[in-house]
């Protein structure tokens, strides 16, 4: 067994750990938290796998903004997480059924087929170029219909987002330019006749 | 258990990212009442699935696996803030995250 073997069956015992705490775990921000560890182990399979540019975008990304955001929202609200589990247990049955069943349902297709790699290759590695490169040039050249189109994904979510969690408050004092070219004169200032007081003196 | 002692091949990964799966539809199923966990249950099946991608990519020396993970993860990040978003809201106006509590359209 040389040292590749190993690492790959120690990342993947924490990998196997980390997402199993996920679904377990009592405490959401634990939750939130093993589900870090799980992405940056992941993250160093992909090393291991020669993605480079992904496994560093997946610690960006996820590590960096995705999972910031999760633990933002956990602490930011206050549930009573208890009241979410008290019916844990009577899920465990049909969980653990789920998970058998999608387990050996996998298991029946990787043993029932020849080992893949029989496809052809439609843009393959480079060889001795740097990963992020490779990615690049098939981004901006094959996929560059594809890539625009994530572009305006993002700027969609960006827009939902605040437009489903911006919230204007009632003391907020703004313009409404509607009223404010409805108004007439009369309505902003009226002449009233007194008669004039007599001076005295 | 010649399997077991060899160096990773394209299997063992899809092993790993099958077990992976598994375990994040089980969590789906465990924690049905919570919406938190189960969108970080997605977010695992969403990377047991880029798992397969970058292990196909690396195994069959072809790139494209790897630009699809890249526009996977853009819509994952674009569907996280989303679901977070609605997620606010929805502690804001129902008082509560529990799955159960959201009947409204039952009339």
């Amino acid at each position: 067994m040389n040292v590749q073997t190993a690492l790959f069956y120690l990342l993947s015992a924490i990998l196997v750990f980390a997402a199993l705490r996920v679904v377990t775990a009592r405490n959401p921000v634990h939750a939130a938290l093993w589900l870090v560890l799980a992405f940056f182990t992941a993250a160093a399979h992909w090393l291991m796998l020669r993605a480079e540019f992904l496994a560093i975008a997946l610690v960006l990304v996820y590590v960096g903004a995705v999972m910031v955001l999760f633990l933002f929202v956990v602490m930011m609200l206050d549930v009573n997480f208890d009241n979410l589990r008290t019916q844990f247990k009577s899920y465990l049955p049909v969980g653990a059924t789920v998970f058998v069943l999608v387990l050996v349902e996998m298991a029946l297709v990787l043993l029932g087929n020849k080992p893949v790699g029989v496809a052809v290759a439609t843009a393959p590695a480079p060889t001795g170029g740097s990963n992020t490169k490779a990615l690049g040039v098939l981004l901006y050249t094959d996929y560059v219909y594809p890539f625009e189109i994530a572009a305006v994904v993002l700027l969609v979510a960006i827009i939902a987002a605040i437009a489903l969690t911006h919230r204007r408050r009632r003391e907020t004092k703004y313009q409404d330019p509607g009223k404010q070219v409805r108004i007439r004169a009369q309505d902003r200032v009226r002449v009233l006749s007194m008669p004039s007081e007599k001076n005295d003196s | 258990m010649s399997f077991l002692a060899a160096p990773p091949t394209l299997s063992h990964y899809l092993v790993l990212g099958a077990v992976l799966f598994a375990i994040s539809m089980a969590g789906i199923f465990l924690n049905r009442r919570n919406v938190i966990i189960l969108l970080m249950a997605i977010e695992l099946m969403l990377l047991a699935v880029n798992l397969n991608f970058i292990a196909f990519s690396s195994f069959l020396d072809d790139m494209a696996g790897q630009v699809f993970v890249f526009f996977i993860l853009t819509v994952a990040a674009a569907e996280s803030a989303i679901g977070l978003a609605i997620l606010v809201l929805l502690f804001r106006n129902v008082g509560s995250i529990d799955v159960e509590d959201l009947d409204e359209l039952k009339g």
